[in-house]
């Protein structure tokens, strides 16, 4: 990214936009940013367009948030709740058929080595459960098995949300949901084991409710896919609307799933913690 | 290898750079364009029925001809996969055929929206209707409204020919569309005919994204809120209105690549014999098969002639209406059972009473000219002898 591509003279600063000139003065491109500074710059993203409390949401401003390079980032999501809020955001953005995300990511990814091998150009695929762990498991698994450096975020409300709250593969055994009416037949797809053998050389499971480690655990997975393979970043992001819960009981809800059914865990190969230490990554404690 | 080819504008590799022949499969010569091609990147995946075409990219991958290659999953994966490379802003190529396309076919129209210059060859193939491998081309019937450019080769020589212009025409800044190029699968693609081919010294300019219509995803760009995507699933006017006329930017697109087409194909359409009486409408194989039934029915005393359908997208429904405006018989002969080229032809021209649906085969199953030259007969007699022969 440049901000230099519009310079425009001094009489006309004023005329430009409010969002572009903060993006600019006080955005986070070339001025890194982490989680403790949020409220103290212009972030990537928008007042969200959700539901009140929604997880997905917080977990994109979250996520956005973290991003060792935002000004060389771009996105690639599916349709589906997070499009909402990454729509908005002030990187390049591109969501097409649901599913497809970690197929068009790899194409991105090698063609943006071909363009600027000298430049890091981090490709983040941001998508929730359904186009993860559904519709595009195999897209998904098949870019972990040839090795893509590409980070991979899943969004998990346990829920198809913007469609209406049906059941979902990473839905929890038992939930009565839209589509299983008399509660769901099986366990969550468990995609953070499988992303462990599939050949994700860093893999993080973590809520919304602890930002410190989810914002650690997006800067370590780019940070590492940038040099290393592959990476995956499980989130908790719970759906009140769907999952029946109040609104303001989003971050209890998934304090709640951390002591419970989403304990919190990193994985690294020892290429990749020897990559974070090479970069002084490991001296944080998270 | 690639950097040791010199690189020439598409007009001079197609139309003046001297040639030599080749004695080559259809497969072959799609290898031969693509190594001219100056193409970053190629994606294959190796269904039956495919063609040898992608893993000889493949070996010009593993020569230097390209920068990067892999085998991805499936064809939906491709075309994804194609889709986030050109996003990048760099030339791309695949090919597929038959159940791929259709297997792949959510990509197409993202193609075409996202406004990207991917050149696809399509080595027709049946589509399990029931099942077969065969040659047949029913499944350029379900991509006419995909918004993608589509040329039809009637041979080899078409078929690397057409490849070539096909990137010339989409990467106008006024035109940035997805082009497939298709060929009649085996006939074209499994067969060896003489093909003339410049020096494999030379290779087109390479793409410059600077031109393109729409930015590329590679962040290079001021900050800003940018999308490549209308705003899907946002469920009011303004969304609409700002999908229906990006929609309709897509097809103003088609419509300005006439002239490029032109001037890199030569011409939507080619007239052997346009005054005759008696009309043969065909493209990809059936052109070649229709010629031969000219040529016997002249034999005959039957004045014929024929007009060969380059462009099947943008359709030149101009360019038939005034060849076909004196005629009394129009054949439309094809190679699938759903007859979409003799629609498209009914849709063209005026007092569409004159066309002949067919002769129409499929399932792999020959058109001799004989079959053709019999359809003439029938409607001359159905006339009552009101046609000139």
């Amino acid at each position: 990214m440049s901000k230099k591509i519009f310079t425009p003279t001094k009489e006309f600063e004023e005329l430009l936009p409010q969002d572009y000139k903060d993006l600019v003065n006080n955005g986070p491109y070339n001025a890194p940013k982490t989680i403790d500074d949020l409220g103290s710059f212009k972030e990537i993203t928008e007042p969200h367009p959700h539901c009140a409390g929604c997880g997905v949401s917080l977990g994109i401003r979250l996520g956005l948030a973290s991003l060792p390079s935002p000004e060389d980032t771009i996105i690639i999501g599916t349709p589906g709740c997070s499009y909402f809020a990454l729509s908005q955001s002030a990187l390049n953005y591109s969501c097409t058929a649901f599913g497809n995300q970690n197929s068009v990511a790899s194409g991105l990814k090698r063609m943006l080595s071909i363009r600027y091998p000298q430049k890091n150009k981090d490709v983040v695929v941001m998508v929730g459960d359904g186009g993860v762990a559904d519709i595009g498991l195999d897209y998904t698994l098949h870019s972990w098995f040839r090795g893509e450096k590409i980070t991979t975020v899943m969004l998990d409300n346990e829920v198809y949300g913007n469609t209406g709250g049906q059941e979902s593969g990473m839905s929890p055994k038992g939930k009565v949901l839209n589509m299983a009416p008399a509660g769901k037949k099986f366990n969550k797809i468990p995609v953070f084991e499988m992303a462990k053998t599939a050949g994700c050389r860093y893999a993080v499971k973590v809520t919304v409710a602890s930002p410190k480690k989810l914002g650690a655990a997006i800067r370590r997975a780019v940070l590492i896919a940038r040099e290393v393979g592959p990476t995956y970043v499980q989130v908790y992001t719970p759906c009140p609307t769907n999952l029946k819960f109040s609104p303001n009981q989003t971050i209890a809800n998934a304090k709640d799933a951390e002591k419970n059914f989403y304990v919190y865990e990193e994985y690294m190969t020892e290429e990749a913690g020897a990559c974070l230490s090479k970069i002084g990554e490991l001296k944080e404690k998270v | 290898m690639s950097n040791e080819q010199k690189s020439v504008g598409a007009y001079n590799l197609l139309f003046e750079a001297e040639r030599e022949r080749a004695f080559i499969t259809g497969s072959e010569a799609v290898s031969e364009a693509v190594k001219r091609a100056n193409i970053d990147m190629a994606i294959a995946y190796p269904i039956t029925p495919q063609s040898e075409s992608m893993h000889l990219v493949g070996d010009l991958y593993a020569q230097g001809y390209l920068k990067d290659y892999y085998r991805a999953e499936n064809e939906f994966a491709v075309m994804a996969a194609i889709h986030g490379a050109a996003l990048g802003g760099g030339r791309v190529f695949t090919a597929t055929s038959g159940p791929g396309t259709l297997r792949a076919m959510e990509m197409f129209p993202v193609w075409a929206g996202s406004r990207q210059p991917v050149v696809c060859a399509f080595m027709c193939r049946g589509v399990a209707l029931p099942p077969s491998i065969q040659p047949e081309n029913i499944e350029m019937a379900f991509l006419l409204d995909t918004g993608m450019l589509m040329f039809h080769a009637e041979n080899a020589q078409d078929y690397f020919d057409m490849i070539l212009a096909a990137y010339a025409i989409t990467e106008q800044p006024e035109v940035h569309l997805p082009v497939g190029v298709f060929a009649d699968g085996f006939f074209v693609t499994h067969t060896r005919e003489v093909v003339m081919l410049p020096p494999d010294n030379l290779k087109l300019d390479s793409y410059n994204s600077d031109y393109s219509p729409v930015p590329p995803f590679d962040m290079e760009n001021p900050p800003a809120r940018v999308t490549r995507d209308p705003l899907l699933n946002k469920s009011n006017f303004v969304s609409y209105a700002a999908s229906a006329s990006w929609h309709q930017e897509v097809l103003a697109a088609a419509e300005r690549s006439r002239k490029y087409i032109d001037r890199f194909l030569g011409g939507s359409i080619e007239i052997e014999n346009g005054d005759a009486d008696i009309l043969i409408i065909a493209s990809g194989t059936a052109v070649s098969q229709s010629r031969e039934a000219v040529k016997a029915m002249k034999l005959e005393g039957i004045d014929a002639g024929l007009i060969k359908v380059k462009s099947v997208r943008p359709f030149p429904e101009k360019e038939i209406a005034a060849a076909t405006a004196n005629a009394s018989i129009i054949l439309v002969p094809e190679f699938n059972a759903g007859g979409w080229l003799c629609r498209e032809v009914k849709a063209a021209i005026d007092n569409n009473s004159r066309v002949v649906a067919g002769p129409r085969v499929f399932g792999g199953m020959p058109m001799p000219g004989e079959i053709i030259v019999d359809e003439v007969k029938k409607a001359l007699a159905k006339s009552g002898g009101a046609v000139k022969r």
